[in-house]
């Protein structure tokens, strides 16, 4: 049925272990209607896109603070594309300088959201993201 | 029978061998039931599809018992013996957006990079009864796919959530120290449904008397291979792993004692409750549709006028998607 929740990944990726923003963004996809297959910190790149493939999800979002977003995305990039899902889609969020953004877009990391974004902006981005049309939750606007 | 697939590792099932991404999709298919194409349709036609043997375990219990944790530990242990093992985790989604933050994952986290472990994570989309409309027709694509042992974790559950017994081949009920006391193990529901119990957190104060309580209950509730024998209860720690090879080697017992007769028969009964479930859908579409022409509209509307009470009024429409059915 063509109203089935659209279904994202969120979490984090190597040591970097702070996940409390990547919970409050994962409950505000909730609230605007996404499934959020939410894997906590600690992931290698690999284990993000496997993942990624097995829960068939339309994006993945990871948070940052420790300053690994560049080679974690570059990773997973390689690892998603070995797995056949080149179009996956990705964001990011955390404390990312913005000179990085540019490259990280390069990387298919359409949105990055930095520290003061407010929830309804970060839930229109991933709106934009995955195709989906903000109004058609009614709450997410 | 299970041995003979036991050893063989990732790959050793005939059929159409499918790439996981495919096989991923396919389970979004099934989830969101969409006809499926006829080369990978996994379960399509039940009746002339080739027999599978995938065992199916399910994991149920209060919130926060250990129900992944213990998942967890089961994969582990079935995956020494070679196995391959799915994972079926359902959460709640909201009843208000109909969104979800599915966390199951993260006690099982060993198996993300093992080929031999697929785990898919359910929003519980609407249903009440502790699982997601869709698992039946997802534990379908599994057993086509070749695994040897579905777990299908429900959403953690209350006193009446039992629809899991409709799909496991043994349902485990995980309940913890200071659950509740001798009165609330003889209540009926949830406690009914148990093939074993475990009482998980079994290294926390209260453990022994839980097992006690659960211990003196007679035999038999549902006595689905187990005959009328005591529900087996096992203390396990899931986050050690204490306990958890005891529990896999009961469900190998029973699984191992499990006759041919026996399996066609659980079959048989699966396709039954499938049609049933579908009819019962192909009606409600049917009514949501009815509903929204304007004989049916009218129907509703008069029903918010009549005297007579919603009980006419629903007779009545029912009457009318029958006729509608019948053009």
């Amino acid at each position: 049925m063509s109203d089935a929740p659209t279904r994202l990944l969120v979490g984090k990726a190597g040591i970097d272990k702070h996940d409390r923003g990547a919970i409050v963004v994962s409950r505000a996809l909730r609230d605007a209607g996404y499934e959020i297959v939410y894997v906590g910190p600690g992931h290698q790149a690999e284990e993000i896109a496997r993942v990624a493939v097995d829960e068939d999800v339309a994006a993945i979002g990871l948070s940052f603070l420790s300053g690994a977003h560049n080679e974690i995305f570059s990773d997973l990039r390689a690892a998603l594309d070995e797995l056949g899902a080149r179009e996956m889609v990705l964001f990011a969020g955390g404390t990312i300088p913005s000179e990085d953004i540019a490259s990280l877009r390069e990387l298919g990391v359409l949105e990055t959201f930095t520290p003061g974004t407010p929830l309804a902006q970060i839930v229109e981005g991933v709106d934009r993201l995955v195709g989906r049309s903000t109004d058609r939750s009614g709450r997410a606007a | 029978m299970t041995a003979g697939r036991a050893g063989a590792g990732a790959h050793d099932h005939s059929g159409p061998e499918v790439s996981r991404r495919t096989l991923a999709r396919l389970l979004s298919a099934a989830e969101r039931n969409e006809k499926l194409d006829a080369v990978a349709a996994p379960g399509g036609d039940a009746a002339t599809a080739p027999e599978r043997d995938s065992w199916t375990i399910g994991l149920t219990g209060p919130p926060g018992a250990g129900k992944s944790s213990l998942a967890d530990g089961l994969v582990a242990e079935l995956r020494r013996a070679g196995e391959r093992v799915a994972v079926l985790a359902v959460d709640p989604s909201s009843p208000f957006s109909g969104g979800a933050v599915l966390g199951d994952r993260i006690r099982m986290g060993d198996h993300a990079l093992d080929p031999g472990v697929l785990i898919r994570s359910l929003g519980s989309r609407g249903s009440g009864g502790g699982l997601s409309p869709a698992v039946e027709r997802m534990a379908a694509v599994l057993e086509e796919a070749g695994f040897d042992w579905i777990l299908v974790e429900t959403v953690g559950v209350g006193q009446v959530e039992v629809d899991v017994m409709g799909i496991a081949d043994t349902t485990v009920v995980v309940v913890t120290p200071g659950w509740g006391d001798v009165v609330q193990a003889n209540k009926a529901g949830l406690l009914e449904i148990a093939d074993l119990f475990a009482v998980n957190k079994a290294d926390l104060t209260g453990a022994t008397g839980v097992a006690d309580d659960l211990r003196e209950l007679p035999g038999g509730g549902r006595a689905r291979g187990a005959e009328a024998a005591p529900i087996p209860v096992l203390r396990t720690v899931a986050t050690t792993g204490e306990g958890v090879p005891e529990l896999v080697a009961k469900v190998r017992e029973w699984r191992n004692a499990a006759t041919d007769e026996a399996r066609a028969a659980r079959r048989r009964e699966r396709r039954r409750r499938e049609a049933v479930r579908r009819a019962r859908e192909l009606l409600s579409r049917a009514l949501d549709a009815h509903a929204e022409t304007p004989a049916g509209t009218a129907l509703v509307e008069d029903a918010a006028e009549s005297a007579e009470g919603p009980d006419q009024a629903a007779q009545a429409l029912v009457r009318s998607v029958a006729a509608s059915l019948d053009r």
